[in-house]
């Protein structure tokens, strides 16, 4: 379906381009009116991000619009560059290189080709179930004991982050919902909004008024007011848009509720991965914002959920 | 043409960060050396080069591995462009001979306008610490005495495709370009060869 056949979609990207312009303009007068070291490294961080969320929002529409394939295709590579990221910061040994290897070159492609021809029963069990065996078996068989508990571990959790809850993004196309057939690229417009949505207003709250931290030893940017604030705020933007959803409004601000949080927690599982490796960014590919996985790293949380809570209520 | 796509492959699987401490598009020959741990270190170091030096840097490779079978000679002599030698081993009359040989031979094929990729450990080491220089990187410094030479650390490729496997598992990787070692015309190989590896040991991050 393109751009222009579904008024409801392009309402959706008329909307999130007015949002970046919005972004850009204050960006360009916070740089015009703020001085000070401190003031203009902040400013500066803050039209990096802009910047790169154009390039991000002018990809996944692109993605959207232009159907199906696409779309999996862009999250097969997003699957990858994470993992790439992830694999570069764990502690691997030589016998995980087979292991590994499989992980890209193989497996990956497979969990997107499921969702290709759309077999869900497969997708929804593939990497959980029999990948885990036998990425187990493969490293086991690579002979080397020296932490293989950890190490098979911690691949399988690369796994799961970066293929297995990401691929649950483009899944969302396979889902059929009674009244909202061939919508479902709106579904994930949803998901990716309200997620990427509700961190930066959560980054903006907690820059301008934030006082108290909530996990100061993960974290010690997130603060109360920050995850209040961005919480009700992208809350309030799941049920401005609930007419691009299958949802009454009711239940579009509680899945956006729902999103929210969960995106909240998966930016608190990954910054405490980050700190357990001693790293600040997962990588330098996105120019102001650390890597790949930074910027998906709510998403992949919250995204699972959202398939399953969606099939569960609304396919009968 | 397949130059690019080489070089796209490779920053696909080996996602590099490239720094540049010295000028990248200087107009002088240079004699880069970095070490050396993976099969993907020259394609590394080249697709790092803006594209219009690629044309004017040659990686310098052994002949005995890059001969053997077609789609090696085709990527070392067409895509490359590589100067391949003998690598000799021991301290025979021979070895010695086909070593001096090596080094006239690269020194000859610089010529006036190209530059050389070497690896003056003069084979890949199997856990990523930096072997100890073989001499040719000596001799190949008197032969050219106008040339740069350019230490360039490479950081991760080890992981990417170590010494022993075939298939690649992509990961990021660091190359650091650093500033010409400065010359020093008298002094002997030995303080000259532990003098480039700590030049070099000195861009690790």
């Amino acid at each position: 379906m393109t751009l222009f056949d579904d008024a409801a979609l392009s309402a959706l990207v008329g909307g999130v381009l007015i949002l970046l312009v919005g972004a850009s303009i204050t960006g360009w007068v916070l740089h015009r009116r703020v001085t000070g070291a401190v003031g203009r490294a902040t400013v500066d961080n803050i039209n990096a991000r802009i910047r790169a969320w154009w390039v991000m929002a002018l990809v996944f529409v692109v993605a959207v619009t232009m159907g199906r394939v696409v779309s999996i295709l862009l999250f097969t590579l997003i699957s990858f560059l994470a993992l790439r990221e992830f694999v570069t910061l764990v502690p691997t040994k030589p016998g995980d290189h087979r292991a590994l290897f499989w992980s890209f070159f193989v497996i990956t492609p497979v969990q997107y080709f499921l969702i290709w021809i759309e077999w869900y029963g497969l997708f929804s069990i593939l990497i959980p179930v029999y990948v885990s065996i036998f990425l187990a078996i493969r490293t086991a068989l690579a002979g080397d004991t020296d932490r293989f508990l950890e190490r098979t571990a911690t691949n399988q959790w690369g796994l799961m982050i970066c293929v297995y809850f990401v691929s649950y993004v483009p899944a969302l196309l396979m889902l059929r919902i009674p009244g909202y057939q061939q919508q479902t690229p709106k579904l994930m417009f949803f998901l990716v909004l309200v997620v990427q949505v509700s961190d930066v207003l959560q980054y903006v709250w907690g820059k301008s008024v934030g006082r108290r931290p909530i996990a100061p030893s993960l974290s010690p940017g997130k603060t109360w007011e920050g995850f209040i604030g961005g919480i009700v705020c992208a809350t309030a933007l799941g049920m401005l848009v609930w007419w691009a959803t299958p949802f009454s409004p009711a239940v579009a601000a509680g899945m956006a509720l729902v999103l929210t949080a969960m995106g909240f927690a998966g930016g608190l599982i990954m910054s405490g991965i980050k700190r357990d490796r001693g790293v600040k960014d997962y990588g330098a590919l996105i120019h102001g914002h650390g890597g790949v996985l930074d910027r998906i790293d709510s998403l992949c949380f919250a995204a699972p959920v959202f398939f399953h809570l969606t099939r569960y209520f609304y396919i009968p | 043409m397949i130059a690019t796509a080489v070089a796209s492959a490779c920053r696909l699987i080996s996602g590099a960060t490239v720094e540049w401490r010295c000028n990248p598009s200087a107009d002088v020959q240079r004699i880069y050396f970095g070490n050396h741990s993976s099969h993907l270190d020259f394609v590394v170091i080249w697709s790092a080069l803006p594209p219009r030096l690629r044309r004017s840097v040659r990686p310098v490779a052994g002949r005995d591995y890059w001969q053997h079978g077609a789609v090696r000679r085709y990527l070392a002599t067409d895509v490359f462009r590589a100067v391949l030698i003998e690598r000799g081993s021991g301290g025979t009359e021979h070895a010695l001979d086909a070593a001096r040989a090596a080094v006239d031979r690269m020194a000859q094929e610089m010529g006036r306008r190209y530059s050389l990729i070497v690896f003056p450990e003069g084979t890949r080491s199997p856990d990523g610490e930096i072997g100890p220089f073989k001499s040719g990187l000596y001799h190949l410094s008197r032969a050219r005495p106008d040339a740069e030479l350019i230490p360039v650390y490479l950081e991760n490729l080890n992981r990417i495709l170590p010494k022993g496997e075939a298939l690649p598992v992509p990961m990021l990787s660091r190359v650091t370009f650093g500033v010409a070692v400065p010359r020093n015309s008298d002094e002997p190989k030995a303080t000259f060869l532990t003098r480039t590896r700590a030049a070099l040991l000195q861009l690790k991050s």
